[in-house]
């Protein structure tokens, strides 16, 4: 009676993760991948082959702007990494108490407003008539307006922005778990900052570095609003290109097609990611 | 020659390893440590005991160079260590939980402190097992640190200090997160080990019988300052102050009043009138005077009501109250006639293996034995 109680419990617990994993992602990629594999020879009729990933690979359009936009986000994650290290740093190992959960609540409060208004911020600032073009013509640095917006760099600026957070808060977890007196240790022992960085710190925040490289990564490769609204119309963004498929095209074989390649793709590259750094995914998300 | 005989000894050094003058460190209103002055000589072991939050931390995280003193000088084989960073001052630590880095294996572990010196990889891969060796766990660098126990993690910490050649070993209460039977075992292997490096040893404890073990020199320390700097035997048997003699070792504490001074000799009384005579020289007690008097229980001899007191000794009649078995350390509590509860300690002979609760019994110490201070303000 007992065990069997306890096995109702266990399976009510489980059942909203298990709705949610099969009604909301198995089911719909199901049903995507049906979409993805027929093709269309004549109105109203279908054949089920590859044909659409084939596309893919034949139209250089495509995988040029998936690589391009894989590049980008794996720059966009050595640039957030880069940015977000020190910020997780500071935070954790250099601060205590109230200034601790001050710094950490800031780095979270612009993330309480929506994407779409951080994002017309930064066209506030960078557009031509903005507030830096601006500012730079009274303080007369430039003779005439520029245009800071619709290029690489601003949809790199506005992608770092966005998933700042999600490197920060991994990191601060591990460097928090750091004992100090490792630190003390490598000290006393002769090493210097930047020795100990490299074989203690690093070392022990890897496992963080990777999960928040992971997120960021998807993330970036994933955004859709960012790039569109700061990269302009030519922005060539992988996740624009199916929403054209589907949208503008009425492509939606070909645009599941691309969704799935997407998947797989981004899969192939965290999984080239973490066999390159020597990590796996489970000590990764074992080990937060 | 004798003269070349005495310079190597170790009671002639001119040069300590480690000095300490007027050493003080303030953290805003609060005095941590107090004009605290020392010398450690070449290759003894020197403790610091005292209880937490006495200053010893401090003492200690200033001599490695984690925190720098407010005012006072800190040299190290003769050269002040001022302003020098923990990373190029000649000391390692050995700290409380032992900060093995566990990303690495235990070769990389001990290897550490000679990589940062630029050492090249040979020299680095035999030396690291030599220490090993040294501190008895050959072939180990291979294994991960949490694939050791706690007596080995302690010996690699030991090893990671030690390849360095430090002039000064220091260890922050290494012993404090094993268990009773392993501290036993390593409290004489610390010894050895310290033997046989034949350095410096500076060993922070609260725990008296570590310190009494392996010490050549223990300071006690107490408020941010030295009580008693001393040798073991001087420590227990010898206690400068009330706090020393109340912190080191057990000891019964009777407070009464000076009622006659015969040279060295006092004769006290409590309260509730019982009397007793103190040999105790030099304490500056005059008649009247309040004083705590200090009684370690295996001073005290225990005997049938009847025997015959030595001349002089202080005896009194009591029963007993309780019996504390703890095989070679039990003690006795005896209530004697006024009420005073008495702890001593049971001798081993077998002679009072059947006392119980309610015996009448006598006790007896000799006036040499206990130690008599002023009441201070803060004793």
């Amino acid at each position: 009676m007992v065990s069997d109680r306890s096995r109702l419990g266990f399976y009510l617990l489980l059942a909203p993760i298990l709705l949610w994993l099969v009604v909301l992602i198995i089911l719909p990629h199901i049903g995507l991948f049906l979409v993805s594999i027929s093709e269309k020879i004549g109105p109203r009729e279908y054949e089920t082959g590859f044909d659409n990933y084939a596309v893919f690979f034949t139209e250089p359009l495509y995988w040029r702007t998936f690589a391009r936009t894989a590049i980008m986000s794996i720059m966009t994650t050595a640039l957030t990494l880069i940015l977000g290290f020190p910020i997780a740093y500071y935070i954790a190992k250099l601060t205590r108490g109230r200034t601790k959960t001050t710094l950490f609540l800031m780095c979270m409060i612009p993330f309480w407003v929506s994407e779409l208004v951080r994002t017309f911020g930064w066209m506030i600032l960078l557009r031509e008539t903005g507030v830096i073009s601006n500012t730079l013509q009274y303080l007369g640095l430039v003779n005439g307006p520029i245009e800071m917006l619709y290029n690489d760099a601003a949809i790199m600026v506005g992608l770092v922005y966005t998933s700042i957070l999600f490197m920060v808060v991994p990191l601060v977890t591990t460097l928090d778990s750091l004992d100090d007196s490792l630190i003390e240790a490598g000290y006393d022992l002769g090493g210097t900052s930047t020795s100990i960085m490299r074989e203690i710190v690093i070392p022990h925040a890897m496992p963080g570095i990777v999960s928040g490289c992971i997120v960021v990564f998807m993330l970036s490769l994933g955004n859709y609003l960012t790039p569109i609204l700061l990269g302009g119309k030519d922005s060539l963004w992988f996740t624009g290109m199916i929403y054209t498929q589907f949208i503008t095209r009425f492509n939606w074989e070909l645009g599941s097609a691309f969704g799935f390649l997407l998947l797989a793709l981004s899969s192939l590259v965290v999984f080239l990611g973490l066999k390159f750094s020597g990590q796996s995914l489970s000590e990764t998300m074992g080990r937060p | 020659m004798p003269f070349f005989i005495l310079r190597g000894c170790n009671l002639t050094h001119p040069n300590p390893d480690l000095e300490c003058r007027d050493l003080t460190k303030d953290f805003d209103a609060f005095r941590a440590v107090d004009h605290i002055s020392f010398d450690v000589p070449q290759g003894s072991f020197f403790s610091i005991l005292g209880p937490s939050g006495c200053g010893k931390t401090t003492l200690l995280r200033m001599i490695a160079g984690f925190q720098s003193p407010t005012s006072g000088d800190l040299r190290i084989k003769g050269k002040s260590m001022i302003g020098v960073p923990p990373n190029k001052r000649p000391v390692s630590m050995v700290f409380q939980h032992l900060a093995l880095f566990p990303t690495m294996n235990i070769g990389d572990n001990v290897g550490f402190g000679l990589r940062q010196r630029g050492v090249n990889k040979a020299e680095i891969k035999t030396r690291v097992e030599q220490v090993l060796d040294r501190v008895g766990l050959p072939h180990v660098s291979e294994r991960r640190v949490d694939q050791l126990s706690g007596g080995q993690k302690q010996r690699v910490a030991i090893a990671r200090c030690m390849v360095l050649e430090p002039d000064v070993l220091l260890l922050d209460e290494p012993l404090g997160a094993l268990d009773l039977k392993l501290r036993e075992h390593m409290k004489i292997e610390l010894k050895s080990l310290q033997h046989a490096f034949n350095t410096t040893f500076v060993y922070i404890t609260h725990d008296q019988s570590e310190a009494l073990v392996m010490s050549d020199n223990i300071a006690v320390m107490s408020n941010g300052r030295f009580e008693q700097i001393g040798s073991p035997h001087d420590v227990y048997h010898r206690p400068d102050t009330a706090f020393v003699a109340g912190f080191v070792g057990d000891a019964n504490k009777i407070d009464a009043k000076v009622t006659e001074v015969n040279s060295a000799m006092l004769t006290l009384a409590t309260e509730t009138g019982s009397e007793m005579k103190v040999e105790a020289a030099g304490t500056g007690l005059s008649v009247g005077q309040p004083a705590q008097v200090f009684l370690r229980p295996e001073a005290i001899a225990l005997g049938a009501l009847d025997a015959g007191a030595e001349s002089g000794a202080n005896t009194s009649q009591g029963t007993v109250e309780t019996v504390f078995f703890n095989g070679a350390n039990s003690t006795v509590t005896v209530k004697d006639g006024a009420g005073h509860l008495v702890k001593v300690a049971m001798p081993q002979t077998g002679d009072f293996a059947t006392l119980k609760k309610g015996d009448a019994i006598s006790t007896c110490w000799l006036p040499k034995q206990a130690r008599c201070y002023a009441v201070s303000g803060n004793a």
